[in-house]
């Protein structure tokens, strides 16, 4: 079977748009262009009732009612609206929110615009496995805690944090739970009442719907969760996000949303199987290769790997028909590995050498076959002009050298 | 981001890879870099004692596509010149010859210090280490 190059990876930056969904947009480009607000003819209907539809089919991917979804331009204003709205909101009750620091930056700096602001915020550690303790959460918990954001699966390593004992705990001190769901919805089994959350982002582009549309599902009852709205205008969205609706995305976000919701289980085995063939052929090709992250609880689509003693970007440089993310921010002048990386305790170094692959709807195992055997063969020659390899093999201990730091 | 295709050339197919018996007293070994600030370089000359011309230079990195490229392309520069010619080359001519952009300065630095701690090296164990040249630190086990 030939294989078409590049070869696309890099799911969890972004994914194609399913041809079912593109169909499904198209009429409301150009037959059904109405606004949806439009109360008085039948553009404006057919406009509402498509939108409608979709909230519906994004409610039942999530468990929610239709009336708890809130369209967005994306997860990272969905973020924003929840966090910025929740801390507007409930300003008299308190001023703290706990969060994570491997959260997306869409969370980690709506955090600190809001410390700016006078705010307190408490960004729990994780641990070596990549998952916060749920001790580290009770113990952050003050009689100020208003909301708690922690993501469902992170971007990078794909683990799934503990949600629903997060959400029993919030439920238990009163306190509103925030969730960004952009990797987790779609990929893995996510009901909002089974996991107690009150606030969740989605986004459509991850889930092989378009880009500029997410939603914020917004709890009603048990308990009503209010928000101070963002964005201020013509009263969209039950008054908390302003702004003629987009509705061709709306109408492919939907679609995508009822896909997900159809495919996951067969969707989930066949990534599963890919994951696992990838990670099998890297380990049996390469000796001091670790995986990021727990195993036990990941996205079954994501794989995070550091090939000790290679640089992330050169290996990037040797496999350049594949689309795959790096942990080393090395274009950046600031030289910076991956913060996530940093903070599961990995050495720099190995967060310098680290790759992201994301399996998605169109990958194949001829694919999965070809990114391996190329990475070996990479990683191979990289380390044969690796003087830490060399180092390595020589019995010295890296870590208790005297580096010449610039 | 887009490399020069000299930076590719070097990186694809890299001359003088390997390592020079860094006990021979004609041998001068740098290593110069840090893991965790992503690059580190070893960089060998083997300098004949009767004429003191560097008869060899060999390189290993671990770096991105332009540190690969700028300690490849000084091994081939060292080989052939005397220790003193060895010590005027500039990280700019590095970065002129590679086409590197600003963000990668840094590893033409690194190959011009590799080049000057190798050179050390070999000064220091020629007993002649006064030559006033400055010693860097070298990494110790």
């Amino acid at each position: 079977m030939s294989i078409k190059l590049p070869i696309y990876m890099d799911y969890h930056a972004t994914t194609p748009v399913d041809p079912r969904v593109v169909q499904a947009m198209l009429p409301y480009f150009t037959e059904h262009f109405g606004n949806a607000a439009s109360r008085n003819h039948p553009f404006g209907w057919e406009a509402e009732e498509a939108v409608d539809k979709a909230r519906k089919q994004v409610a039942d991917l999530i468990g929610a009612n239709a009336k708890e979804i809130v369209f967005t331009s994306g997860a990272t204003e969905s973020d924003n609206l929840a966090i910025k709205g929740v801390a507007e909101m409930y300003r008299e009750k308190g001023n703290h929110i706990i969060t994570c620091v491997t959260e997306h930056k869409a969370v980690i700096d709506t955090c600190k615009r809001l410390e700016k602001d006078g705010y307190r915020v408490t960004y729990l550690p994780v641990q070596k496995n990549g998952l916060i303790s749920l001790d580290d959460l009770r113990a952050a918990i003050t009689d100020k805690t208003i909301l708690i954001s922690i993501m469902t699966a992170n971007n990078e390593i794909g683990v799934i944090q503990p949600i629903a004992e997060i959400g029993a705990i919030a439920k238990e001190k009163g306190i509103l739970f925030h969730t960004d769901g952009v990797q987790a919805v779609g990929k893995v089994p996510f009901n909002v009442n089974d996991l107690k959350v009150d606030l969740v982002a989605i986004s459509a582009h991850k889930m092989y719907g378009p880009k500029g549309v997410g939603a914020l599902y917004v709890r009603r009852r048990n308990p009503r969760v209010l928000l101070a709205p963002q964005i201020d205008g013509g009263g969209h969205e039950r008054g908390m996000r302003s702004g003629t609706l987009n509705v061709p995305g709306i109408v492919g976000f939907g679609q995508a949303a009822e896909l997900c919701r159809q495919e996951m289980v067969s969707d989930t085995a066949r990534l599963l199987a890919l994951r696992e063939r990838l990670n099998q052929k890297l380990h049996t090709g390469l000796d001091e290769i670790y995986i990021n992250g727990t195993m036990e609880h990941r996205l079954p689509h994501n794989l995070n790997i550091s090939f000790a003693y290679v640089e992330g970007e050169s290996l990037l440089m040797g496999i350049n028909d594949v689309a795959v993310s790096s942990g080393s921010a090395c274009t950046s002048a600031s030289l910076e590995p991956s913060y996530v990386l940093k903070a599961l305790g990995a050495g720099d170094d190995l967060a310098h050498s680290s790759i992201r692959f994301g399996l998605g709807r169109w990958t194949t195992e001829a694919e999965v076959d070809y990114v391996a055997d190329k990475l070996i063969t990479v990683v191979t020659r990289l380390r044969e002009m690796s003087p830490l390899y060399e180092l390595a093999k020589e019995g010295v201990d890296l870590s208790t050298m005297q580096w010449v730091v610039h | 981001m887009a490399y020069s295709n000299k930076v590719i050339d070097h990186y694809e197919n890299p001359r003088n890879v390997g390592s020079l018996p860094k006990e021979d007293p004609n041998v001068g070994t740098g290593l110069v870099g840090a893991p965790e600030c992503g690059d580190v370089m070893k960089l060998q000359v083997k300098v004949n004692p009767e004429t003191g011309v560097i008869d060899d230079a060999k390189f290993k990195t671990f770096g991105c596509g332009s540190a690969i490229a700028s300690s490849s392309l000084a091994t081939e520069w060292l080989k052939g010149k005397t220790v003193d010619e060895a010590l005027a080359i500039k990280n700019t001519d590095i970065v002129t010859e590679l086409s590197l952009p600003p963000v990668k300065i840094h590893c033409s630095v690194l190959a011009e210090d590799a080049i000057k701690a190798a050179i050390s090296d070999y000064k220091k164990k020629q007993g002649s280490a006064s030559a006033g040249v400055v010693d860097k630190a070298q990494p110790s086990a």
